[in-house]
């Protein structure tokens, strides 16, 4: 377990105030926030990069504050993974176990093993620089792995990414989260990411933490108006995903069924822009694949827009221009019809 | 317009390239005195340049990652030596290195003299010259990502280690082009050698001896042997900053 106590950190530009957070051992812990929140100079304190002004770090109740990076056990990989330029692939990996002194014989066992696990043992004499982005990641999550870390600490780690390699290295993470049973925090300000991996997530912004919860504690019940702001994502539901045949794929989330023309198995979650949804009084025919009928729970006036939030089963937030919502004559306890387009269902 | 500088630069040396025929230059190549001397330049000038790097790379390397109160103040001292005329060095580092000077006193009790004396040579050069080790080593460390030190670290590996491992090789092209700048500027120095130590002489000491006592034709020769020299030292500088693998770029 990873306990930050009161930590506090001024240089240059950056600020850390007060921070205390708790990590679990095997958690997947994701630090979300715009970049200059000062992500990046917490984990490096708990790496032992910096020395704190004030507070404590406790890394398995034992007090590591002041302890060195070397002495931590603690595997780091950043945003361009900063893999030794001069040295193999083989090389990069092995740094870590020839410095523990460990026979030869090991050595070579275990990267053997890494490099399996990564798939990465046909690159074993390459240079890092004739490696593609993704094929850099997998050797620097096996250099940090093989060391056995109390804990992975992630800088951005799929911020150098495109948006297509960035899911399958989604997938990769997670399944390197669970083969390696290991904590990892990972820092990003990209809130995808965040919903795709973390068993919890802290919310940072200006130096200090805003929030700290599930997926769904702090997108359903954002803290203050910076977190409701930043992770300005109304409408996400987690659900469970089958793929028909041919047929779009249908998302049980507990409460309701909701289709997606988006292929999907297993755990996903699913979001639907408020703006992509129709409402009616009476029920009518449409194009639309999604059709649920609920009672408005919530009005709130943002001026030019009205935000309702109405519970078809999964409390679903809708927005309406002003005369419409006069025209309809929506009160609290109204039962209207929503709709929205499969196509406009979002799966990650 | 643009080729004025170039030619008059060219010029001179090419003409004294050619203005001695090649037996006058072999009849000095066997001159033990033009051996010894040329063998004391290039001998003083490699013990400075090992010195220079001893004492420059660490600095260098504290300089291009620690920010300081004072550190504008060290970059300008291990400047100064370029701005200031050779001979004021050589009359700086006389009253100090001299058997009754600051510096002179303590270490003539070791044994160590410094005027009309091979170590005289040697501080005469390592003035001038050291500063192109720490600027080019400096300048090699601020080109390593401080990231790839820190990962290193939590690896496991030391200060020290993580130094000789990681920062150290991945700034060594520019250490050794410094080392061979220093190297080159060191056996070309004269003004201040002249005024600390005259003897042993060194190459640039002889030539200016031998002009002085017998003229143009006796020193000339001298002159070309030590400026070919110079230039082998400058090409293999140029072909080392060109071909040199970077790790970086493809």
């Amino acid at each position: 377990m990873i306990r930050i106590e009161d930590l506090s950190k001024d240089w240059k530009e950056f600020k850390l105030k007060h921070i205390n957070l708790e990590v679990e051992d095997g958690e997947y812990f994701i630090i979300l926030g715009p970049s200059g929140a000062g992500k990046s100079m917490l984990l490096e304190l708990i790496a032992g990069m910096w020395t704190p002004d004030s507070g404590k770090i406790y890394m398995n109740q034992r007090e590591v504050t002041l302890l060195p990076p070397e002495d931590r056990g603690v595997g780091f990989v950043y945003q361009d993974y900063m893999l030794f330029p001069h040295k193999t692939v083989w090389e990069n990996i092995a740094f870590g176990l020839q410095i523990r002194r460990i026979n030869k014989n090991e050595i070579q066992e275990k990267i053997d093993e890494m490099m399996e696990v990564f798939n990465i043992s046909h690159l074993a004499y390459r240079l890092p620089r004739t490696l593609s982005g993704g094929e850099q990641q997998r050797t620097a999550l096996a250099r940090a792995l093989i060391i056995n870390p109390k804990v992975m600490l992630m800088d951005e780690p799929l911020g150098a990414l495109d948006r297509k390699i960035r899911e399958s290295l989604i997938k990769e993470l997670k399944n390197v989260h669970q083969k390696f049973d290991t904590t990892i925090i990972h820092v990003t300000h990209n809130f995808d990411e965040a919903i795709a991996l973390a068993d919890r997530i802290a919310i940072m912004n200006n130096g200090q933490i805003s929030q700290v919860g599930d997926s769904t504690e702090i997108f359903r019940h954002p803290k203050d108006k910076f977190v409701a702001d930043f992770v300005g994502v109304e409408n996400i539901f987690a659900g469970f995903a089958r793929e028909g045949d041919g047929k779009p794929t249908v998302i049980d989330t507990g409460n309701i069924s909701i289709y997606s023309v988006e292929k999907r198995e297993g755990d996903v979650h699913v979001t639907v822009r408020p703006e992509d949804i129709t409402l009616s009084l009476a029920k009518v025919t449409t194009s639309a694949r999604n059709v649920f009928e609920g009672q408005i729970k919530e009005i709130i006036d943002q001026g030019a827009l009205i935000k309702l939030t109405i519970d078809v089963g999964e409390p679903l937030v809708v927005f309406l221009t002003r005369q419409s919502f006069l025209d309809m004559e929506l009160n609290i306890g109204k039962v209207i019809w929503t709709y929205f387009k499969a196509t406009a269902v979002h799966l990650f | 317009m643009g080729s004025f500088l170039v030619l008059f630069i060219l010029i001179p040396i090419v003409n004294l390239m050619i203005s001695s025929d090649a037996n006058t230059i072999i009849s000095n190549l066997l001159d033990p005195n033009v051996l010894s001397a040329i063998w004391v330049s290039v001998y003083a000038a490699l013990t400075a340049t090992v010195i220079a790097l001893i004492f420059g790379v660490p600095l260098a390397f504290i300089l291009a990652r620690h920010d300081f109160q004072g550190k504008g103040f060290i970059e300008s001292i291990i400047d100064v030596p370029i701005v200031i005329p050779h001979t004021v060095s050589g009359i700086a580092l006389l009253l100090v290195f001299t058997s009754s000077g600051v510096l002179g006193a303590p270490l003539g009790k070791l044994g160590l003299t410094f005027t009309n004396a091979l170590p005289g040579v040697i501080i005469a050069m390592l003035f001038v010259s050291s500063s192109f080790v720490v600027n080019s080593a400096r300048e090699g460390f601020e080109s390593v990502d401080p990231r790839l030190e820190n990962v290193a670290r939590t690896l496991g590996s030391s200060p020290l280690k993580t130094f000789f491992v990681i920062s150290l090789p991945l700034s060594l092209r520019s250490i050794v082009v410094g080392s061979i700048m220093c190297w080159a500027r060191a056996i070309s120095e004269f003004g201040s050698i002249i005024i600390l130590a005259y003897y042993p002489l060194a190459a640039s000491t002889l030539i200016y001896q031998r002009f002085v006592d017998f003229g143009l034709s006796e020193s000339t020769p001298v002159a070309i042997i030590l400026i070919s020299l110079c230039l082998a030292l400058f090409i293999v500088v140029r072909v080392l900053i060109k071909g040199w693998k970077t790790y970086d770029k493809n």
